[in-house]
C-alpha cells in the first residue's frame, strides 16, 4: 500500500485540481457549447432540449438581435470608409511582412485568426461608431476593456513609480493605495452612484456652480459608461500599483546609481535602465487586467442596470439578463462569443507583445 | 569617470546621487496626496453615510459630523438589531464560505504546482480528451435524457478503465509540464458567466443548490488558476537542497511537502491566500446563480437593498458594506509586507 502510495505520489498530488477543474469548468464549458445550439424549456419536473443548429448565433449576429450585440448598421460614413480601409491596410501589411520573412503555417494560421478578429472590430468600429450608429455590448465591453486597462496603466505605473522612490511614509501610502481593490464590487458599485449624485452627492455644489445641477450620469449614454470606467479604475490602479510597484522594486538600485555617476539624467536611466526591466513585467500585468476586464458585469449591473437603454451593458451582463428571461440557448451563445473574443484579443496580445520580447532576449 | 568630484555646493547644483531635488519631491509628494484623497474620500462618505439619517442624506451634501448633521446609529441599529438573522446569516455564510473556499483552493492548488514544478509528466492527450468526452457523454445523459446520475458516472467510471488504454495506444501525442501549467492557468480566461449556468444545472440534478458546498467548490475552481500560477513561480525559486537531502533519508513527497516545503513558502502562501480571500469574500455573480435564500452571502444582501419600495437605502447599504469591508483590511495589514514580496516573486518572473 505504501509502496503504491509512493510510486504515484505525484499524480495524487495533482489529480485533484485536475479533477476539480475538469469536472467544474470544463464540462460546463461543453455543456454550455452543447446549449448554445439549442432551445431549452422548463417544463414541470425538468427541461427539454431541442437541436436549433446555429439559430441562436445567428439571432445574435444576423437576427433580432443585432443591435444588442454588435450594433445598428445603416451606411458606413466617410470617416468611417477612411479609417476601417486605412486599419485594414495596416494590419494586410502586417501580415504580409510575417508571410514574407519568416512563415510557418502553425504561426500563419494563428496569425490570421488575429487578423480576423483585428478586421471584425474594426469595421464593428467604423460602421458604428464612426457612422454615427449606436454600438451594442461588444462595443461597450471593448471599451471598458481598453479605456479602462489604459487609464489603470498609466496612473497606477505612474504611483508605483512615484512609491518606489525614497520617500517617506512609504508603507501607509501602500496600505492606503491597496484598500479600494479590498471592497466589493457591488460596494464600489453603490459609492460611486452616490458620489456622483449631482443633487445629494458631495460634489453637488461643484455640479450646481459649472451649471449641471440636472444632469443625470446614468441618462447619458457616454457619461453613464465613462463613469462605470472611473468606478472600475478606482477598483483596479491597486492592482496594477502593487505589482508595477514590486517590479520597480526589483530594478537594482546600483545600476541606476552607476547611471547617473555617468551622468545619465534621470529622465535617461528610467528610459534606459528602468523601463526595459519592467516592460515584461507590465506586459503580463496588464494581459492579466484585460482578462479579468472582459467579465465585468457587477458594476454595469449595480451602476446603472444597463442603461439608459444598453448603452453600458457588457456582453457578460446581456448573457445574464438572457438567462433570466429564460433564453438559455441565447445566453450560452453570447457567453460563447464572449469567451471567443477574449481567447483571440488576449492570446494575440500574448503572442505579439509578451512572447515577442521573451523571444527577443537572447 | 574622468571627472573630479568638486566640493562646492550650491542650491543650483544636481542633487546627489540617490537624492531627489526639491521640485521633484514637491510634485511627488502633491501626486501622492491627490491620489490618497482621491482614494480615501468615497470611503470617508461612506462611513459618514452610515450615520446618517434619511432627512440627512436626502436634503443635499452635508460632510461633517456634528457639525453639518448629528449622526446617529439607526442604520447600525436596524441591520444589527432589527434584521440581526438575515444580517449574521450571510456574514457567517460569507465568512464560511471565502475561508473554505480559500482554504481549499490554497491547498489543492499549491499541492499542484507543487507537483508540477518537481515531477516530470508526460500524459497522453487522447486518453485526455477520451476522458473529457465520456464526461461530457454522462453530463447530456443525465441532463438530456434523465438516467439516474448515480448509473451514469458508474458506467462512465467502468468505459474509461477498460478503454483508457486501448483508446491511449491508438496515437501518442505526450503533453508536458508546461502544458499542463498553461492549460490549468488559462482556465482564467473563462468568464464565469460561460459555465454558471451548467454548473447550476449539475448542482441542481444532485439538489446541493442554496448550499454552502456548492459555492464553496465553485468559488475553489474559478480561483485555482491564480494559486497554481503564483504558487508555481514561488516554488520554482526556493532552492531544491533540502527536500533532495529528506528525501534521501527517507522522506515520502507528502511528508517533504508538509514539513519542509510549506513553512519555507510562507511569504507565497500568505499573498495567494490574501489574493484568493478578497476574490471570495467579493464575488457577486456566481452567488447569485447558486444561492437564493440560505447560503446567501453578503454581495447579495448589499444588492438585495436596492430592492425595497422605498428606494435604495444609502445608509444600511453603507452600514453593510462597511461591515464587509472590515475583516478583509484588517487581513491585509496583518499580511501586508507579505504581499508584495509575495507577489513580486509571481509577477517578476511572469
Amino acid at each position: 500500500m505504501n509502496e503504491w502510495l509512493d510510486k504515484h505520489m505525484g499524480r495524487l498530488f495533482l489529480a485533484p485540481a485536475v479533477t476539480l477543474i475538469l469536472v467544474f469548468s470544463i464540462f460546463p464549458l461543453v455543456a454550455s457549447l452543447i446549449m448554445a445550439f439549442a432551445r431549452i424549456r422548463f417544463s414541470a419536473g425538468g427541461f427539454k432540449v431541442r437541436f436549433v443548429g446555429w439559430r441562436n448565433f445567428e439571432k445574435q449576429f444576423f437576427g433580432s438581435e443585432q443591435f444588442h450585440l454588435i450594433g445598428t448598421f445603416t451606411q458606413i460614413s466617410l470617416l468611417g470608409w477612411i479609417f476601417g480601409l486605412s486599419v485594414t491596410a495596416a494590419l494586410l501589411w502586417w501580415i504580409w511582412g510575417y508571410v514574407r520573412r519568416h512563415f510557418t503555417w502553425f504561426g500563419f494560421v494563428g496569425r490570421l485568426i488575429t487578423l480576423a478578429m483585428g478586421l471584425g472590430i474594426t469595421w464593428l468600429f467604423a460602421g458604428t461608431l464612426l457612422s454615427g450608429n449606436l454600438f451594442g455590448t461588444i462595443g461597450t465591453t471593448l471599451f471598458y476593456v481598453l479605456v479602462g486597462c489604459a487609464i489603470q496603466f498609466v496612473i497606477g505605473t505612474a504611483l508605483a513609480y512615484a512609491c518606489s522612490k525614497n520617500i517617506r511614509g512609504k508603507t501607509a501610502f501602500r496600505v492606503i493605495f491597496f484598500v479600494p481593490m479590498m471592497i466589493t464590487p457591488i460596494g464600489v458599485g453603490y459609492i460611486f452612484r452616490m458620489m456622483a449624485d449631482t443633487t445629494k452627492g458631495p460634489f453637488s455644489n461643484v455640479w450646481q456652480w459649472v451649471g449641471l445641477g440636472d444632469f443625470s450620469w446614468a441618462a447619458d449614454p457616454w457619461a453613464a459608461r465613462i463613469f462605470i470606467v472611473i468606478a472600475d479604475s478606482w477598483q483596479w490602479i491597486p492592482f496594477v500599483f502593487i505589482m508595477m510597484l514590486a517590479a520597480f522594486e526589483s530594478v537594482s538600485r546600483d545600476l541606476t546609481e552607476a547611471a547617473e555617476l555617468d551622468g545619465a539624467g534621470p529622465w535617461q536611466s528610467f528610459r534606459e535602465i528602468t523601463w526595459p526591466h519592467v516592460l515584461p513585467i507590465a506586459a503580463t500585468v496588464m494581459l492579466i487586467r484585460a482578462i479579468e476586464a472582459f467579465k465585468i458585469v457587477d458594476l454595469p449591473n449595480i451602476m446603472t442596470s444597463g442603461g439608459p437603454g444598453i448603452a453600458t451593458e457588457s456582453v457578460s451582463l446581456q448573457a445574464y439578463y438572457a438567462w433570466r428571461a429564460l433564453d438559455l440557448g441565447s445566453a450560452s451563445a453570447i457567453a460563447y462569443i464572449l469567451l471567443f473574443v477574449t481567447v483571440v484579443i488576449c492570446v494575440s496580445f500574448f503572442n505579439l507583445v509578451v512572447l515577442a520580447r521573451v523571444r527577443k532576449q537572447p | 569617470m574622468s571627472t573630479q568630484l568638486t566640493p562646492k555646493r550650491s542650491i543650483f547644483e544636481a542633487p546627489a546621487i540617490g537624492q531627489m531635488s526639491m521640485a521633484t519631491k514637491i510634485v511627488l509628494y502633491t501626486l501622492l496626496l491627490i491620489w490618497t484623497a482621491f482614494v480615501l474620500f468615497p470611503i470617508y462618505w461612506l462611513i459618514i453615510t452610515s450615520f446618517k439619517d434619511a432627512a440627512d442624506v436626502n436634503q443635499g451634501p452635508f460632510f461633517l459630523p456634528f457639525v453639518d448633521f448629528q449622526p446617529s446609529l439607526h442604520a447600525w441599529k436596524e441591520l444589527f438589531v432589527t434584521d440581526y438573522e438575515d444580517t449574521l446569516r450571510a456574514y457567517f455564510n460569507s465568512i464560511i464560505i471565502s475561508l473554505s473556499a480559500t482554504g481549499l483552493s490554497v491547498l489543492i492548488g499549491s499541492m499542484a504546482a507543487y507537483a508540477l514544478s518537481r515531477v516530470a509528466y508526460a500524459p497522453n492527450l487522447i486518453t485526455i480528451l477520451f476522458f473529457i468526452f465520456l464526461l461530457a457523454m454522462t453530463g447530456v445523459s443525465i441532463g438530456i435524457y434523465g438516467v439516474d446520475w448515480r448509473l451514469a458516472a458508474a458506467v462512465a467510471v467502468a468505459l474509461f478503465f477498460f478503454l483508457a488504454r486501448a483508446v491511449g495506444n491508438l496515437y501518442q501525442f505526450r503533453l508536458h509540464n508546461g502544458d499542463i501549467l498553461f492549460w490549468i492557468i488559462s482556465q482564467r480566461i473563462l468568464a464565469p458567466i460561460v459555465v454558471v449556468v451548467p454548473i447550476y444545472m449539475m448542482f441542481q440534478t444532485v439538489r446541493l443548490l442554496d448550499t454552502h458546498i456548492a459555492i464553496i467548490i465553485t468559488y475553489a475552481v474559478v480561483n485555482m488558476p491564480i494559486v497554481v500560477w503564483l504558487m508555481y513561480d514561488f516554488f520554482n525559486s526556493i532552492p531544491r537542497d533540502l527536500e533532495e537531502s529528506a528525501q534521501l533519508d527517507g522522506a515520502t513527497m507528502i511528508g517533504t511537502f508538509r514539513e519542509i516545503v510549506l513553512p519555507l513558502s510562507r511569504t507565497g502562501l500568505a499573498a495567494t491566500t490574501l489574493l484568493v480571500m478578497i476574490l471570495s469574500w467579493n464575488e457577486y455573480l456566481l452567488a447569485l446563480f447558486l444561492s437564493t435564500t440560505k447560503a446567501q452571502t453578503m454581495p447579495i444582501l448589499v444588492a438585495a437593498m436596492n430592492a425595497g419600495e422605498r428606494g435604495i437605502l444609502w445608509w444600511s447599504m453603507s452600514v453593510a458594506i462597511i461591515v464587509m469591508i472590515i475583516p478583509v483590511v484588517a487581513l491585509a495589514i496583518v499580511l501586508q509586507k507579505y504581499i508584495s514580496k509575495g507577489l513580486l516573486v509571481g509577477a517578476v518572473k511572469g
